[in-house]
């Protein structure tokens, strides 16, 4: 069983928390420690942005993460390096990179699923590739034993959803809203009609993401969804943050956000 | 090569092209992909976009034979298609047409596009007013400063202008910003694409727009001439006017198509906007295509003193001609479109845009090796009015 699999099974139907952190930002040395302090104030999976220099499906507050991530050289390498060093004091927290497609292609698709595999990755969300461009992205990755972890929009038509499906390991990631990440038009009672019509065709929990802001939209929304998203707010503080109070501060404000959820 | 049909059901030319994108952008495209279906099998969306051409922009342009050029070169003779001429001063103004046209069949009353140099800004911001939709154009913030005249032009004509701070604050940041959006206000919004570039199916429907341009050329040339060109050259930033112009002549034997990419300080500087030549295919803003990148699969910035071809991609299509062999790609440096600018101004009278420039210095180059009864046709794809700016600061004159 994948560490993705085996942390949803033991939570055993209660919530989880995905907090989002971009690789790097505000400076590669301080990435570990920052991924810690999320387990520590209560993650069940990080997600881990890999930095990109056209993130077109992000709001300003990752793009800048990016940016601040960038301008310290931080590559898709570096970035497997951090997830190597994680390992060495947290081998159960799954880690999911999500990224942009043109650097894993740059490294090579057998190549990059190999060494994330070796590095301690557990699944891969490729934003920019949608199934039909590289049917053979979802079986590599889990030839290495890495889960395909998909998005879902609310314009994602039926069959489409179903096809997706077929595909996903793991969990798939629900988009909320129409927009950018960290967009602030989120409508609850759209998502929750979404989730029970999405589960028919979605064998694997369903995180949702994309405009969750604070402890009470992670409360509502988790009452339909198996997981919480939370990327934006987490990245503005650490915007936010001295370098001597980024950890502290996450650790509060994910364990805020896990009670809410409980 | 047999009957050319590319792209496919998919939107790919080869290995090139496709629909990279976040899933909250497949359905806008698969609608639009559906839309356009439809309308490229009506003969009245046909008819009416050709009714907008001739009325509203002007078409056909005419093809001017530029006998001073060509007899100070001593080659061969060349022919200039005149695409400056149109309404708005580029051959953008094809491509805006056919897209709003679009809107209005899909109900949609916003639209927005991204820009670089501003001649797409300024089309699109020209046809929204012509048909009444709300626009937006989003330039990058370097651009903003460095053509300011046509960021004033776009407002007069009812545009909002938002300059783009992130990234590069250039056209390809222009770009993401507008996919931004476009993902955020899907159902109100069309996106109107400047180029023969991003996610299917914009590649095929930029140059089914611009292909009047060919079109025209396959028959104002034997009526001048007597027969076809041995050589058709444009620039190539992201390619529109070239495919438009490229695109009716690929099944024509004898006819050299010639791509001129940006070389900026020279390809070797590294300082250049030449992904063709020094770049490798990659994806990025919904396409796989040539892209100039680092080792770690990062974007990197390009340099040209022309804004429009200040571009890291290059359209599908051309990737495709480029491997297949159907078409060349060259570069020419910012000195040697600078140079040919001039020469255009005083031997014709003519002040071409710099990004055509490019396109005539590679004729320049190239006309004295042929012989006097040779025929390069450059297709001339806008006016230079909007450069006046950059050319004197070159020439440490301040206006």
């Amino acid at each position: 069983m994948s560490r993705i699999a085996a942390c949803f099974k033991a939570l055993a139907g209660g919530r989880a928390l995905i907090p989002f952190i971009t690789a790097g930002d505000p400076e590669p040395g301080m990435t570990v420690e920052l991924m810690h302090a999320l387990v520590a104030g209560g993650a069940d999976i990080i997600e881990l942005g890999v930095p990109f220099s056209d993130p077109m499906a992000d709001g300003p507050v990752i793009q800048r993460a990016s940016e601040r991530a960038l301008k310290h050289g931080v590559s898709l390498a570096l970035v497997l390096d951090m997830v190597a060093e994680f390992r060495r004091r947290d081998a159960s927290t799954p880690v999911v990179l999500m990224g942009y497609l043109n650097p894993f292609l740059a490294m090579g698709l057998p190549g990059f699923a190999l060494r994330a595999a070796t590095a301690g990755v557990d699944g891969v969300l490729t934003v920019d590739c949608p199934p039909e461009e590289i049917e053979s992205l979802a079986a590599l990755l889990e030839q290495s034993g890495l889960d395909p972890i998909f998005l879902l929009a609310p314009t994602t038509p039926a069959e489409r959803v179903a096809r997706i499906g077929r595909l996903a390991r793991g969990y798939v990631y629900y988009v909320s809203l129409k927009g950018v990440t960290g967009s602030a038009n989120l409508d609850i009672a759209e998502v929750t009609g979404k989730i029970a019509a999405l589960r028919e065709n979605i064998p694997v929990p369903i995180g949702v993401g994309f405009g969750i802001r604070d402890a009470e939209t992670a409360r509502a929304i988790a009452v339909a969804a198996d997981a919480v998203v939370v990327g934006s707010r987490l990245v503005q503080e650490i915007e936010a943050a001295s370098p001597q109070t980024a950890a502290g501060n996450l650790t509060r404000l994910v364990a805020e956000l896990k009670a809410a959820i409980r | 090569m047999g009957q050319y049909d590319l792209p496919d059901a998919g939107g790919h030319f080869g290995p090139y092209g496709g629909m990279y994108v976040a899933e909250t952008l497949v359905a806008a495209l698969e609608e639009l992909k559906v839309e356009y279906a439809r309308a490229r099998n009506d003969p009245a969306f046909w008819a009416e976009y050709r009714h907008e051409l001739k009325y509203y922009v002007g078409r056909p342009s005419p093809i001017y034979h530029a006998r001073r050029w060509s007899e100070r070169l001593g080659g061969a003779q060349i022919y200039l298609k005149r695409e400056d001429l149109n309404h708005t001063g580029a051959h953008k103004i094809n491509n805006t047409i056919g897209q709003a046209l679009l809107a209005r069949r899909m109900g949609k009353r916003r639209v927005i596009a991204e820009t670089g140099a501003g001649q797409h800004g300024v089309a699109s911001a020209t046809v929204a007013a012509r048909y009444g939709m709300e626009c937006v154009v989003y330039m990058g913030a370097d651009d903003v400063k460095r053509q300011s005249p046509n960021v004033y032009r776009m407002k007069l004509l009812g545009a909002t202008v938002v300059p783009v701070s992130s990234g590069s604050r250039t056209l390809k940041d222009a770009l993401n910003e507008a996919m931004r959006d476009w993902v955020t206000n899907v159902d109100s919004t069309f996106y109107i694409l400047g180029t023969a570039a991003g996610p299917h199916p914009y590649p095929m429907l930029v140059r089914d727009f611009q292909a009047i341009i060919g079109e025209e050329c396959k028959q104002q040339m034997p009526e001048l001439t007597g027969r076809q060109p041995d050589v058709v050259v444009a620039c190539v930033g992201g390619g529109s006017n070239a495919i438009g112009i490229f695109y009716p002549y690929i099944d024509v034997d004898g006819v050299r198509l010639v791509g001129v990419e940006a070389a900026g300080d020279g390809i070797a500087s590294g300082r250049h906007a030449a992904p063709l030549a020094a770049g490798r295919p990659g994806v990025l803003h919904g396409f796989n295509g040539y892209l100039m990148q680092d080792a770690n699969g990062l974007v990197m910035e390009t340099h040209s003193v022309s804004a429009g071809l200040d571009y890291p991609g290059v359209g599908p299509e051309h990737c495709y001609l480029k491997d297949s062999g159907r078409a060349e790609y060259d570069s020419v440096t910012d000195d040697e479109a600078l140079a040919a600018f001039h020469d255009c101004c005083h031997l014709e009278g003519i002040i071409p845009a710099l990004e055509s420039s490019h396109a005539l210095a590679w004729a320049a180059r190239t006309a004295p090796a042929m012989s006097r009864d040779q025929v390069i046709l450059v297709n001339l794809s806008g006016r230079g009015d909007k450069d006046i700016n950059t050319v004197a600061a070159l020439s440490g004159i301040t206006l």
